[in-house]
């Protein structure tokens, strides 16, 4: 499957902190983007509380994977989308979710960037093949 | 696409989710809990009945048969693991886990 150039998609599902299904998806996205993959990732459902700002996961005594959310643009993953209608059924205004890197000349933050259901799933009937959390 | 469904409409919003999203003409395969869908009679058999107006929706033969599941929803459609296998060549595959 790891072939060079290849379309595929990993989508996010699952909410963040009660399993290990998001922290496990960011380790397939590094792999992904090692291999040089086309690879896009959709956050949706409960997937986008993981882009939720403000989290903390010290009193868990976990580390938690929002640094590595922090640097998907270090690690060259950067077509990163969230699902619109996602947000919204979870009071998450679109400005407010965290960045995953930030503008190497301006500096300024690079987020997510949010489509519609039908943007998403246009996008998915073109993939190789589509890894799912 | 294809898009699969693995758990139970009674307990989690996975079939409706994938509903939300799925476009005119994608196809719909139930699997392990959620062939429960596929049900008529039930609570939450609207789903499946207003699906297959806009998707081939496939139930796997022996999850149906080992839920004791017969009365099913008219034009879901019984498959089994081969008629899998065909569905999962021709698509592109989305697991709405």
């Amino acid at each position: 499957m790891a072939e060079k150039g290849k379309k595929v998609m990993v989508t996010v599902r699952k909410p963040p902190h009660g399993s290990i299904y998001v922290q496990e998806s960011i380790e397939v996205m590094f792999i992904f983007a090692t291999y040089e993959m086309d690879l896009s990732v959709v956050f949706l459902d409960d997937g986008v509380l993981a882009l939720h700002a403000g989290q903390d996961t010290k009193g868990l005594g976990i580390k938690g994977f929002m640094a590595s959310l922090g640097a998907l643009v270090d690690w060259e993953v950067t077509n990163v989308y969230v699902d619109r209608q996602s947000l919204k059924d979870r009071g998450i205004a679109e400005d407010a979710i965290i960045a995953i890197g930030k503008d190497d000349d301006s500096g300024a933050p690079i987020r997510p960037k949010v489509l519609d259901t039908a943007q998403i799933a246009a996008m998915m009937t073109g993939q190789h093949s589509i890894v799912s959390f | 696409m294809l898009h699969t469904v693995n758990k139970s409409p009674f307990q989690n919003g996975a079939l409706e989710n994938c509903l939300r999203l799925a476009r005119d003409g994608d196809a719909i395969l139930l699997l392990e809990d959620g062939v429960y869908a596929a049900a008529a009679g039930t609570v939450k058999s609207s789903l499946i009945e207003q699906a297959v107006k806009r998707h081939a929706v496939y139930a796997i033969e022996a999850d149906l048969k080992a839920r004791g599941l017969g009365n099913l929803i008219k034009d879901v459609r019984v498959a089994s693991y081969g008629d899998f296998v065909d569905l999962v060549e021709k698509h592109t595959v989305h697991a709405w886990l």
